[in-house]
């Protein structure tokens, strides 16, 4: 083996300069403002449905549209159906802003993905909102095609399905946010899929299953989970004269439970991409 | 232009559990100090688990360490990690933020991200794609290209929105020739043209022999040589590296062939050595003629390598820059 020459040992090392450090302050570059860069992060997000969302949208409505098929046969009473249609479609919304959500960004934390956007001069919002917002709309063609095929399975009128358009960003809003939330708040990628997997089977089985029947502590929780207010709005629009003061009180809540989850999840991804 | 002081990050020891081996504590960085100059390809060389990547994220502000300074271009990025951004344009080892990306669209998008707007994000986002040779294959889904492409596709990512400072990690693994060619050319271009820096991680050392102005060796988090290629290469000039191939074994009853042994380092039918150069000329001298010549399969002289040097200067238990 070599014999090491004394002038190379390690206190031989001179990697700092005697000169003074470099005086001037350089100009800082831009920064994104939160805006565009909002729908720079959409539209990227958008785009990757295109490749690797599409399966998993017909899955979350072939879901919903199953359900609502075996629960023909359990539901006799039209209060019971219209709770039926409306957290059928709400659990769309669950499974892709709530579970899918939660899933991409726990994988996007343990794979090292942020420290992409954590390198960029970009607002945290932009891109917890900019993810959300796509993930919402993701949820879009799957709780139409779900809200119209359970109408028409259960007899229910067409008439004020528009409020949907409501209840798809609202919930959306508040259902993301908490997913995003888990994402990134989790230690391992397998802790945010099963806090997604559970999210979404709560809203399943709290929102699709009509409320009467559910015993005390069950319809605490059901009140306690945000797509239940999604749920509520939606189902209340089925009947003959829709109490419509009641179905803003509930999309409400469910604003107000976006805007508390998004800000927590923007929280979140603060502390995740800066360790 | 970036000076690094004191610098230490400490990782907590972690309790084994079931199927998990208890990890002692770990210096990742020990007071490391160094001084990049502007306009220069500044390179940290070292082992897996030297330090290297986390000394980078600690420059780029995604890592606050425990200890220590780091200014780039004047601002404190320790005190204020969220400027590093608007300084630098940093290329992770990392793609999975990009991977369902179209090549344009992950452009575009981290150039928006960056501050541009559309118009300019797609100007830079078509010159980029450009010069590196992707435009043939900009609509195509970065998940969908070979490693090597992929990689180039996030360089040129990282391009878009014209930065100072570009902070490398590895760039070109997995890449082809050409590409590599495309990388080191697109990487001088903004040396000259914008008197851009760039800080490299790299585990190559042909590489860094070729494209870096200077080089830091680390080792178990500390700086154990800065140096340019040449002047790293000068300390252990006095050697020469011998490689001998036997055909199926070594001719040991050959006695000076016998006393070598106790000097190489044997790997299957292969023996390197570090040598003199005159013992060096005696030893091909003597395997190249007589008995031994029967048993040699192949024989090769080299001047000392960077790798070389790494093993000189004591480098983690002589496991070489890449481990096997």
């Amino acid at each position: 083996m070599s014999v090491v020459p004394a002038e190379v040992l390690p206190g031989g090392a001179l990697a700092v300069e005697e000169t003074a450090p470099d005086a001037p302050v350089a100009e800082l570059g831009p920064r994104a403002r939160l805006w565009p860069s909002l729908v720079a992060v959409y539209r990227a997000q958008l785009s990757r449905a295109r490749v690797a969302r599409i399966p998993l949208l017909f899955v979350a409505t072939f879901q919903s549209v199953g359900i609502m098929i075996m629960m023909r046969g359990v539901v006799d009473s039209r209060g019971e159906a219209q709770s039926v249609v409306a957290g059928s479609a709400v659990v769309v919304v669950a499974y892709v802003a709530l579970n899918l959500l939660a899933q991409y960004f726990g994988q996007l934390r343990a794979s090292g993905g942020l420290d992409h956007y954590a390198t960029l001069p970009v607002p945290p919002a932009s891109v917890v909102l900019g993810a959300a917002a796509a993930y919402a709309s993701f949820t879009v063609p799957g709780t139409l095609v779900t809200a119209v095929f359970g109408c028409v399975l259960f007899g229910l009128p067409l008439a004020n399905l528009w409020i949907l358009l409501a209840v798809i960003p609202l919930a959306g809003a508040a259902l993301a946010g908490l997913g995003a939330a888990c994402g990134l708040l989790a230690s391992r990628p397998e802790i945010a899929t099963l806090l997604g997997q559970l999210g979404m089977s709560a809203a399943l089985l709290l929102g699709v299953l009509p409320p009467d029947r559910m015993p005390g502590i069950i319809q605490f929780a059901r009140d306690l989970l945000p797509s239940t207010y999604g749920v509520e709005a939606f189902a209340r629009t089925f009947g003959a004269r829709p109490d419509w003061a009641v179905v803003l009180a509930d999309l409400g809540v469910c604003a107000g439970v976006g805007v508390v989850s998004l800000a927590v999840a923007t929280w979140a991804y603060r502390r995740a991409a800066v360790r | 232009m970036c000076a690094v002081r004191g610098l230490t990050k400490t990782y907590a020891a972690v309790r084994g559990r079931r199927g998990a081996p208890a990890v002692p504590e770990v210096r990742a960085t020990d007071g490391v100090e160094l001084d990049v100059r502007r306009g220069e390809i500044f390179g940290l060389l070292g082992p897996n688990g030297a330090g290297k990547s986390t000394l980078v994220r600690q420059l780029t502000g995604l890592l606050r360490p425990d200890a220590g300074s780091v200014q780039i271009l004047g601002h404190d990025i320790v005190r204020h990690p969220e400027r590093a951004a608007r300084i630098l344009a940093y290329l992770g080892q990392e793609s999975s933020a990009l991977d369902e990306l179209t090549v344009s669209l992950a452009a575009e998008t981290t150039g928006r991200l960056r501050g541009l707007d559309v118009r300019q994000a797609r100007s830079e986002r078509d010159a980029v794609l450009e010069e590196l040779g992707l435009t043939p294959i900009a609509g195509r889904a970065l998940k969908k290209l070979s490693g090597g492409q992929r990689r180039l596709a996030c360089f040129a990512a990282a391009l878009v929105g014209e930065r100072p400072l570009l902070v490398l990690d590895e760039p070109t693994t997995g890449m082809d020739p050409v590409a590599r060619r495309a990388v080191w050319a697109a990487v001088d271009r903004r040396r000259a043209e914008q008197g851009a820096t760039v800080v490299l991680v790299t585990h190559n050392v042909i590489e860094a022999e070729t494209v870096l102005d200077r080089v830091a060796v680390l080792d178990q988090g500390r700086v154990i040589a800065c140096d340019t290629p040449a002047g790293l290469k000068e300390r252990v000039a006095g050697e020469v590296r011998v490689e001998l191939v036997w055909r199926e074994r070594a001719p040991l009853e050959v006695p000076e062939v016998a006393v070598l042994r106790e000097r190489a380092v044997e790997s299957g039918r292969r023996w390197t050595l570090r040598l003199a150069p005159e013992e060096a000329r005696a030893v091909v001298a003597t395997v190249t003629g007589g008995a031994a010549f029967a048993a040699l399969d192949d024989f090769t002289l080299a001047t000392p390598s960077l790798e070389d040097v790494y093993l000189a200067l004591g480098g983690a238990a002589r496991q070489g820059l890449v481990k096997a």
